[in-house]
């Protein structure tokens, strides 16, 4: 797929991967082999219509491939840009097999962006509350966050003829999207484009209401919402527990992604909040986060970044896409090494890491090699900035305000496979349930939660 | 959109607001912070409420110009609607009936967010002595409010304009001197003041409370800007907070902490200035 080159690309915001033309996605369609019974379909989380949609594009109907691709997939300029189809659709792909599988994902990307564009420009204008339409169901239903969970929920029940609010913490709808995964990978004008379409389908959107402190899930149901979905995701950052975290250069990758993005730091001084990358980075962590944070560090300005990582290149969690993005941008990879303390000068500063080098040993339960210390191997790595990327957990601000509803031993919400709770008309799906997982899957969740509300609500 | 019903000025850079927020004044409680942002330009920023009316659903906060976006706010006026305003945030203020006197220290723009836990104590039952301090009278804010519900107010001044010359720990030690025991102690104010404050009373082993003002972004617990080393602990101000243990906290950190930015808040608070001005050279 063309890309912006990366001398150039580390200098800018703008999106990395320019999509492909409509020569190249037919093309790249036409080596489809229909398969009658396709094994792409069982690598996808929500079951897209793939050889369908794929069909459509190989015949230039690409309006008919978008109608076959939003039959499933509610957010497709999106999963077409960050899902991990290498190891979802594409890893189970039959021409796989033998030579590089079909890239179903550019091909998604391809068909949603080919729609936004037909329907001109993009709309930008916020929606905090919409024209609310009567709905024919009577019913009032609340979601908990705005994310890809709460909105793919938020979307198929106000379809279903709910009367659906979302009440979002932050100042605008999108979770993860909007404020973790860098607009050089997701726009965020394709973000908002997909958050309008919602207000158009007449869902309620409010920002600034934090669950469990503006309002509870209690107060929710005492003001007649009959069914409510809790998607407030994974949001706590973990940090290592190591001597030194909190010298001043030590950041959440939270904390600098958010900077950056929601709060557009990369535009500073014209959007007033800073963002400060130093010169010499180390990102802790290899997951899609951390790489993240690497290339975001990079086009900041930063001379040195490196990804830290106590295991291989083979047991990276990040999609390969963004691996290799990371590299061809110089990124530098430091395998097998983690941090045992970060030290500070005498102003509070980062000032390096003691470090130790591992090799791996044993697969432990994840079925990866698990990393272990060697002796005296002990050295020093010079930084001024660290940030910490090694994964986050439960947001507890609805569940500790929530008596009764049951947990998981990590603090996740506990749920069914239809996303019921122990609460009764109280849904839960997405990284709340899951821990930090991807947009896909917390999509089939809010999806899944949908159909078991509206089964609860017919019954009621 | 949140409508500012009130605006006065109380010295060049301290300004206090009443604003239109029905559902954060519902649920305000002594203690708790709001997270403010003026319009798409301006930063999330962190602000204590100060006081609040559930009747007429406003909060009451006080605000002192610093850096751009401090100022961005300070210069908007009553009828002006401010973008985005979310809390109740934090951690309410523990409130229950003291075996003996209770002491409430506010320093320059601290002595706003110790009113309402001073209000709070009172009507809890406890005896409540207030210690306000400014730099001098001018700067000296709700003195009369600080009288409504305290027993004793003690007002001083660094320059000694007006009430005692000197610091509100010489005070504080003055009091422990004449009454021998205090049951807890409530700092806020400047960083060093409450640091100050807790190294008093440490040797007396006297609970004492400080409101940590970290840097902050969402305060809802997701970017862990606000960290604060609490003993051995790393807490979050934002829901852990921002009420920690005085004696416990590491205030050298979180003072160094608070500096993180500090080039960068130079360079806004220039390019405010040049595109208020008139010169047009942006
Ligand atoms: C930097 C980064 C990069 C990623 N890259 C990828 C990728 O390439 N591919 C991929 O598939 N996945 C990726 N992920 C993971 C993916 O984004 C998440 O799995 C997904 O967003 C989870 O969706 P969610 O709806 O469960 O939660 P979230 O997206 O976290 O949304 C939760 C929402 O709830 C709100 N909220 C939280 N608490 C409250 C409350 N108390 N009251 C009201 N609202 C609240 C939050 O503000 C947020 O808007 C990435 C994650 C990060 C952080
Ligand atoms: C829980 C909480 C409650 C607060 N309550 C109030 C309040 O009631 N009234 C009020 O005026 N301020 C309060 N603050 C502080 C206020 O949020 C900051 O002063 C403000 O964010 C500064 O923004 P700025 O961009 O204008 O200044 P910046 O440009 O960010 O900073 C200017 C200068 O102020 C210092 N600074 C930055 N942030 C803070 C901070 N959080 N606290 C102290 N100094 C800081 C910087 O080191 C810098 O030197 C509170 C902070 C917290 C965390
Ligand atoms: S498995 Fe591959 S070849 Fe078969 S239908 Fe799916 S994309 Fe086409
Ligand atoms: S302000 Fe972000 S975690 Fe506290």
């Amino acid at each position: 797929m063309p890309c912006q080159a990366p001398e150039e690309r580390i200098r800018n915001f703008r999106e990395v991967a320019l999509g492909y033309t409509e020569e190249q996605a037919v093309l790249e369609a036409q080596r489809c082999l229909q398969c009658k019974k396709p094994k792409c379909r069982d690598g996808c989380p929500v079951e897209v219509l793939i050889p369908e949609f794929i069909q459509a594009v190989a015949e230039r109907n690409f309006a008919e491939a978008a109608a076959q691709l939003k039959e499933k997939n509610a957010l497709p300029a999106v999963c077409g840009r960050v899902c991990p189809q290498e190891s979802q659709c594409e890893s189970k792909c039959i021409i796989g097999i033998k030579s590089e599988p079909v890239a179903i994902g550019r091909l998604e990307r391809f068909v949603a962006d080919w729609e936004m564009a037909q329907e001109g420009q993009m709309a930008k204008e916020k929606c905090t509350s919409a024209t609310s339409t009567v709905s024919p169901k009577g019913k009032k239903v609340a979601i908990i966050g705005a994310g890809p969970a709460g909105l793919t929920c938020a979307a198929d029940m106000a379809r279903l003829g709910y009367d659906v609010t979302v009440f979002e913490a932050l100042h605008v709808a999108g979770g993860v999207l909007m404020y973790g995964i860098p607009e050089f990978r997701l726009p965020k004008a394709i973000v908002e484009k997909e958050i309008n379409t919602l207000c158009q389908l007449g869902v309620n959107v409010q920002v600034n209401m934090v669950g469990g402190k503006t309002f509870t899930v209690e107060e929710l149901q005492q003001k007649g919402y009959e069914a409510i979905f809790i998607g407030t995701g994974a949001g706590l950052p973990n940090f290592m527990g190591i001597p030194g975290e909190n010298f001043c250069g030590v950041f959440a990758a939270n904390e600098f992604l958010t900077r950056t993005n929601l709060m557009k730091g990369y535009d500073f001084p014209n959007a007033l909040t800073p963002v400060r990358a130093g010169s010499k980075v180390a990102v802790l962590g290899a997951g899609n986060v951390a790489m993240d944070a690497a290339r975001t560090a990079l086009r900041l300005g930063a001379e040195e970044v490196s990804i830290v990582y106590r295991r291989s290149e083979k047991e990276m969690p990040a999609r390969a896409e963004e691996i290799e993005h990371a590299h061809e941008e110089g990124v530098q990879f430091k395998v097998l090494t983690n941090p045992v303390e970060i030290v500070g000068d005498e102003q509070g500063w980062v000032k390096g890491m003691r470090c130790l080098r591992y090799e791996l040993g044993e697969p432990d339960e994840s079925g990866r090699r698990r990393p272990v210390a060697i002796d005296g191997s002990e050295f020093f790595m010079e930084v001024d900035t660290v940030i910490v990327a090694i994964g986050q957990g439960p947001n507890p601000l609805v569940t500790q305000s929530t008596p009764g509803l049951e947990l998981n031993r990590k603090g996740t919400i506990y749920a069914d496979e239809e996303g019921r709770t122990s609460l009764e008309g109280v849904f839960a799906g997405g990284d709340i349930v899951t821990g930090a997982a991807t947009v896909i899957l917390a999509m089939g969740a809010g999806k899944k939660a949908a159909r078991a509300m509206d089964q609860y609500l017919q019954s009621k | 959109m949140y409508p500012i019903v009130k605006k006065v000025v109380l010295s060049s850079a301290v300004k206090e607001f009443e604003v239109r927020a029905p559902m954060v004044a519902e649920k305000a409680q002594a203690g708790h912070f709001f997270i403010m942002r003026a319009n798409e330009r301006g930063e999330r920023i962190p602000l204590t409420i100060a006081d609040y009316d559930r009747e007429k659903g406003t909060i009451t906060t006080i605000i002192q110009e610093l850096g751009a976006s401090s100022t961005l706010v300070g210069q908007m006026e009553e009828g002006d609607e401010i973008l985005d305003f979310v809390g109740p945030l934090g951690v309410p203020s523990e409130i229950e009936l003291f075996d003996g006197p209770t002491v409430l220290v506010g320093g320059g723009i601290g002595i706003a967010p110790i009113f309402p836990i001073a209000r709070a104590l009172k009507a809890a039952g406890n005896e409540v002595i207030s210690i306000i301090g400014a730099r001098n009278k001018d700067l000296l804010i709700w003195e009369e409010k600080m009288a409504s519900v305290s027993d004793k107010l003690i007002v001083c001044t660094d320059d000694g304009s007006y009430g005692r010359q000197g610091f509100v720990t010489d005070a504080l030690k003055d009091l422990y001197a004449e009454r021998g025991k205090l049951a807890a102690v409530w700092a806020i104010g400047p960083m060093p003041m409450m640091r100050a404050i807790a190294n008093v009373t440490r040797p007396w082993a006297v609970k004492t409370i400080v409101s940590m003002n970290p840097l902050m972004m969402d305060g809802t617990g997701m970017c862990g800007a606000c960290r604060v080393q609490v003993g051995e602990e790393t807490k979050f101000a934002c829901v852990d907070g921002p009420e920690f243990d005085g004696h416990l906290v590491d205030f050298d950190l979180a003072i160094k902490r608070l500096a993180i930015y500090k080039d960068q808040e130079k360079r806004a608070l220039a390019a405010l200035e040049h595109k208020g001005g008139h010169c047009g050279c942006q």
